[in-house]
């Protein structure tokens, strides 16, 4: 399960972002931003080759020494951001794709909203009910 | 320096090379044996022979060598591996010691050097005593070599000499050769010193393994890692790195299965990190960069987690540190060496788990070592040795290895001593060491954000370390990449950082600008955060010292007081200019021009709005728009009267209306905002802030905001006029205007009649009125084609005011500036304008009527500059087409005119105007041909033509005998003079000329022709005379025969044969009796020139008349019933 889920614009800048709220916010901050450095690298790699036959799930961006950080484009360029936690070694590939698979929907639903400014942040409760549901339960925790 | 104890040991860190020791070189004083010592170890590139040399005295003493313990039955080690044991091996106890002796063959004293010689070698045997280490001998000669015969003797003294001093080779060596000769001998010689070292190491090996029979798995396990370790190191030396890394990967494993506990944790990680980097330096060397980081990654999962003492936790924060950064610099190393890294794969991360590590070290320090504990005496630190016997041993406690200390008191003492030395370890120094070593990496490997973040982490870390400019250097220079990224929530916290360096170091400017984006809407500070901070920022504009910030340590604070006391009671420096472009300030300021031009006739109105973002109200004392024409500034300021100074309200947007009349001269030219002021404070007393804007206001923020309020309005069609309040988001900002003349207050008419025909002289005529309520003077008016058409229309197209005679090509296209003098009010002026274009095609005529007129805006007289600008486009078609063709006199088409023969020439002008034409006139110009008939006036003469209708014209024309021999004539040219109906009498008329085509000539040798009345009438005889002439100048012979016909009888000569002279005519006459009424076929002449055979009948034959209408034989009337009828 994540400890920290964020959607960034086209532009790079934070449209949602939740971490676990037990550790430092402000570090997951800076790991989601980091990361949009590989997430540019490998768009512009993809770019270059095959146009329309992207992948959207861009695998495992980078990983630190207590987190792996997993990333995810849309067509339209917005990213998704999914961080774990390192000692999570049940988490399979095939789960965080499905998690950014969930996550894609959910974000299309938001965008679908007529009364949501594309590119404004994220306020919305469905879409904070699927993030919650991916988190790492912090209840458990404590 | 303090870190040092995490250190590597360098002879850990050194490439092993194989230690050989020379003896017997005096390098300082002996000149030859210098130059031998330099040739030694000057230039060792990598394709020499990888040996470490070293002079000793020929009486040095080598480490003595231990007794060789024969049982390990009692042996209880006392640790993994002696701290000395590397340098011994690397520097110490050499693998071969090679004696330099001076002896040349015909030495007279061979004797006595001889034994000297073998006395040397001894000592140096001695002194080895118990070691394997070979010892050679090198004769220095300085003689050349024996002439070749004489080897036999040499060979023989050799043997002689090495008997003597039963070592284990001899090599002769001759200095009497050039330098390049010294080299290549040395190199000789060391490469079989290389072979005799690589002997040593090899036994040295099978020494260490013999030792493992010995060993038993319960007493001795750290005997098995240190074996190991030593076979590993012997093969490094002897350059066996394959085999070195397989022992190493063995020694790992094996220090992995030690026994760890608390006592000796510290030893086992100190051993394990070394074997680790042993490893990893292998495999980056063997290019398996890959096996490098898995051995590193594993290292590490094994390691991570055995902390070992509570209290001494930060050691291994010290430990990990270290070992990512020495895997870094070992990865950074490989990379110089040609390994290719990744941007997910770089050296970077592991500098940056290093310095994290560290920063962990600097955390768990503070909390462990308290302040005020007083270092124990006498110092548990101190050894007898004054150093260490085992790598990773605690000095009170060396070579115990029982799981409890053996003394409590003494490990608590040292646990004490080492807390206060960690006390004074720069730790911030170090982090800021790795981080820019980080920093450095992910430049290379394109991570602009992670090089950013580590560069946040750098100023926070130098914010620790109290060294506030460098703090506030670099955290100043990523906080734009954060803004224009738009991550507010680490922009917050960056500024924040930044905010506490400016108040710790009392910077003022710095404080005020941090305090203004803090309370900016970019800023994700709590309400009361701002508010704290706005009180702040007052504080500091009323020139009074602000509150501490929270988090600040207390000793800083009160320095910062002190400095903020100094900096309020230094006068004057009280002004500061802040440009918050770049920032996302807490007030936010647009300005706009009204309009995105202005007439000079009407004032010009901006308007500026600001808005505040923070808690309570702001109030300024003056605002100020500076414009790229500096003389309106004077009209853009607002200013406080008295104590009441203006004020914004939190959320709220005021708008300040400005307007000034611009002057005359800048009609063209566009003004543009340069900068607004907004004045905080107030001169007199507390400090004064300009708080300036470039151009026309926005900040960092402000584009972006913009572009998702216009996307959001235009998809939702928000009624934002429905609202009272205005939406900031949605005011856009207009930095400039253009100042451009009045609006003319006249009419200009054009009427015309198009389209224009080429070439004619076309009308426009001019209606100009006046509808201004003074005089407009200078009137003038500029007509004809506009500018930036086609550059051959120029060419085509003139234009005139005369109208009396056709202009010719010398007429411009366009008239500038024509003169019209003054209007008054209402008056009316007419012009024609005469255009005369030459080729077809549409152009587009320019009609400019300029004038000036005094006029007053807002009280002010100017003299205003006004123009009326009309365009119309105007088709040009050609008038009419001209169709000409020849006919003979009997309406055949000729394709060939005979010479001297009468033919016609048919014009047809086919009228495409969709007005009437008059045609004037029409006439022939001829070249070579002749008018048959006398022309005396124009068949066409003041014809008029509607569209469509065509008018024909016909002339007899002749061609004389030509000169010369060219068979195409030119005709001449068809002129025409037309003008439109409706054009009045007096305009001139426009001569059209056409080319008329050419004619292909043709002689005949015959000519006929016949003359015969226009009709005949049954049964009355008709004559007909054929006059024949010969064209010739040749008598010609003519046979002629008349076919006799069912229509006509006929009397003449039937059949007839006949010669003519040259240029001479015979007539034959007949008389033919018409039988049958209507069109009858005359009977056919045959005629044939037997000598020219070019010419038959039918050529002739188109000369003559076929046919003739025979009118029936009528009743006999009177004439006047025929003039009836």
């Amino acid at each position: 399960m994540a400890v920290c889920i964020a959607v960034i614009a086209k532009e790079n800048y934070p449209l949602y972002i939740r971490s676990v709220p037990t550790q430092n916010e402000l570090k997951f901050h800076y790991t989601v931003h980091t990361s949009l450095d590989v997430v540019e690298e490998k768009i512009s790699a993809v770019g270059k080759s095959l146009g329309d036959q992207r992948e959207l799930y861009l695998g495992l961006l980078y990983p630190t020494e207590d987190y792996k950080v997993y990333g995810y484009v849309t067509n339209s360029k917005v990213k998704f951001v999914i961080v774990v936690d390192s000692s999570n070694t049940s988490l399979r590939d095939n789960e965080i794709r499905s998690m950014f698979r969930k996550l894609h929907n959910s974000f299309t639903d938001v965008m679908c909203n007529p009364f949501h400014n594309p590119g404004d942040t994220i306020q919305s409760k469905a879409f904070d009910g699927i993030v919650s549901g991916m988190m790492v339960q912090t209840a458990s925790y404590t | 320096m303090a870190g040092s104890q995490w250190e590597l040991p360098p002879e850990l860190c050194c490439r092993p090379m194989a230690f050989v020791a020379l003896t017997g070189l005096d390098v300082v004083y002996n000149a030859v044996h210098r130059a031998i010592w330099d040739a030694f170890c000057a230039n060792r590139r990598a394709d020499r022979v990888p040996i470490s040399f070293k002079v000793l005295p020929g009486d040095h003493e080598y480490p003595k060598c231990r007794t060789k313990r024969t049982s390990y039955e009692w042996y209880i080690p006392k640790g993994i591996l002696k701290t000395g044991w590397m340098n011994k091996h690397l520097n110490l106890v050499p693998a071969l010691v090679v004696l330099f002796y001076e002896l040349d063959w015909d030495d007279p004293q061979w004797k006595e050097k001889q034994s000297e010689c073998a006395t040397k070698v001894e000592i140096v045997r001695t002194s080895l005593q118990g070691r394997n280490t070979k010892v050679a001998v090198v004769l220095i000669q300085k003689k050349t070599p024996l002439p070749p015969g004489k080897h036999l003797y040499s060979n023989s003294l050799c043997t002689c000499v090495l008997r003597s001093v039963s070592s284990i080779s001899l090599s002769l060596f001759v200095t009497g050769s050039s330098t390049n000769g010294v080299v290549h001998f040395i190199i000789k010689l060391e490469n079989a010193f290389y072979e005799h070292a690589q002997t040593y190491y090899y036994t040295e090996i099978r020494r260490v393994k013999s030792h493992k029979e010995f060993l038993n798995k319960t007493t001795h396990q750290l005997l098995f890692v240190r074996h190991q370790f030593k076979i590993a190191f012997f093969s490094e030396l002897k350059q066996d790195t394959q085999n070195a890394l397989k022992y190493y990967r063995t020694a790992y494993s094996l220090v992995h299965e030690l026994r760890a506990h608390e006592t000796n944790m510290l030893e086992i990680k100190t051993m394990a990190g070394f074997i680790n980097y042993k490893i990893c330096r292998l495999c980056f060397q063997h290019n398996t960069p890959l096996d490098a980081i898995a051995q590193f990654r594993k290292h590490i999962d094994l390691c991570k987690k055995k902390i070992g003492s509570a209290e001494l936790a930060f050691e291994h924060a010290a430990w990990m540190s270290k070992q990512f950064q020495s895997f870094g610099e070992l990865f950074d190393e490989a990379i110089k060496l040609g390994l290719t890294a990744i941007q997910t794969q770089n050296p970077g991360f592991y500098y940056q788990q290093a310095a994290c590590y560290s920063q962990d070290r600097k955390t768990l320090a503070q909390q462990l070592c308290q302040a005020g504990a007083s270092y124990p005496s006498p110092e548990p630190g101190d050894t007898q040795s004054g150093g260490l016997d085992f790598y990773g041993q605690r000095p009170w406690r060396q070579g115990h290895q029982s799981i409890d200390p053996p003394d409590a008191e003494k490990e608590k003492t040292g646990i004490v001593a080492l807390q206060i030395k960690e006390r004074d370890v720069p730790h911030s120094e170090l982090i800021i060491a790795l981080l820019s070593n980080a920093v450095a990496q992910f430049k290379k490997y394109k991570c602009p954000r992670m090089k950013s973040h580590l560069m946040v982490q750098m100023g926070e870390e130098y914010y620790h370390a109290k060294d506030y400019t460098k703090a506030l250097k670099l955290l100043d220079y990523v906080m734009c990449d954060y803004r224009t990224e738009r991550w507010w929530g680490l922009l917050t916290a960056i500024v924040s950082t930044a905010l506490r360096c400016a108040y710790l170091m009392a910077s003022v400017r710095d404080y005020m600008i941090y305090c203004m984006e803090l309370l900016g809407r970019a800023s994700t500070l709590k309400e009361e955060q701002k508010l704290r901070i706005e009180k702040n920022l007052i504080k500091v504009l009323k020139n009074e010292v602000p509150e501490a910030e929270p988090e600040c340590d207390p000793a800083s604070v009160t320095a910062a007081r002190a400095l903020w006391n100094d900096r309020m009671a230094l006068a004057g420096s009280n002004e500061f200019t802040i440009e918050v472009q770049d920032y996302i300030p807490f007030i936010q300021c647009k300005a706009k021009f009204q309009s995105p031009s202005f007439h000079v006739d009407q004032p010009i109105q901006l308007q500026v709005f600001l808005r505040a973002d923070c808690p309570h109200p702001v109030s300024f004392n003056k605002l100020s728009v500076s414009l790229s024409n500096q003389e309106y500034n004077q009209w853009c300021v607002v200013e406080s009267v008295g104590q009441e100074s203006m004020s914004l309200l939190p959320g709220k947007t005021k708008c300040y209306n400005f307007s000034f009349v611009a002057k005359t001269e800048d009609v063209g030219k566009k003004i543009e905002m340069t900068g607004i002021e907004l004045m905080l404070g107030s001169d007199g007393g507390g400090r004064c802030v300009f708080v300036g804007w470039r151009g026309a206001g926005g900040d960092a923020a402000s584009t972006h905001e913009a572009l998702l309020a216009s996307r959001s309005s235009r998809r939702c069609g928000r009624a934002v006029e429905a609202r009272q309040e205005l939406d900031w988001d949605s005011l856009s900002i207009q930095p400039s205007t253009m100042i451009i003349s009045r609006v003319p207050k006249i009419s200009v008419q054009l009427s015309h009649q198009p389209p224009a025909l080429n070439n004619e002289m076309y009308c426009i005529s001019l209606t100009i009125q006046s509808q201004e309520g003074g005089v407009a003077r200078d009137v003038k008016l500029t007509a004809g084609l506009k500018p930036g058409q086609d550059a051959n229309l120029g060419q085509t197209t003139h234009v005139t005011l005369d109208c009396s005679k056709v202009c010719d090509d010398t007429a411009p296209a366009l008239l500038p500036d024509v003169p019209l003098g003054d209007l008054n009010p209402g008056q009316q002026l007419e012009r024609c304008v005469y255009v005369k274009c030459v080729s077809t095609g549409p152009r587009v005529f320019l009609f400019h009527v300029a004038y000036s007129i005094d006029t007053s805006v807002e009280g002010r007289q100017i003299v205003c500059k006004c123009h009326k600008d009309e365009t119309v486009t105007i088709e040009t078609v050609v008038p009419f087409e001209v169709s000409v063709k020849f006919v003979s006199t009997k309406f055949e088409p000729l394709e060939r005119v005979a010479v001297d023969i009468p033919f016609l020439l048919m014009t047809d002008i086919l009228s495409s105007s969709p007005w009437p034409l008059l045609l004037a006139s029409s006439s022939l110009q001829l070249l070579t041909m002749t008018t048959n008939t006398a022309q005396l006036q124009s068949q066409l003469q003041e014809v008029v033509l509607q569209t469509d209708e065509c008018a024909s014209e016909c002339f007899c024309l002749r061609c004389p005998p030509l000169t010369n021999s060219s068979t195409t004539v030119a005709t001449g040219q068809y002129l025409i003079s037309w003008r439109r109906k409706s054009s009045g009498a007096d305009s001139p008329l426009i001569q059209t000329a056409v080319a008329l085509p050419h004619v292909i000539l043709e002689s005949v040798p015959l000519y006929i022709h016949a003359d015969l009345p226009s009709f005949g009438r049954v049964r009355e005889s008709l004559s007909v005379r054929y006059h024949i002439e010969n064209r010739t100048a040749l008598v010609q012979e003519v046979e002629m025969a008349v076919e006799p016909s069912d229509a006509f009888m006929f009397s003449g000569l039937k059949q007839v044969r006949l010669r003519i002279l040259p240029g001479s005519e015979q007539q034959m006459l007949y008389n033919y009796y018409p039988l049958m009424a209507g069109y009858q076929t005359l009977p056919q002449l045959n005629i044939s020139l037997p000598r020219c055979l070019t010419t038959n009948t039918h050529t002739l034959r188109r000369f003559l008349p076929q046919r003739i209408f025979v009118k029936p034989q009528g009743r006999q009337l009177d004439d006047a019933s025929i003039a009836a009828a």
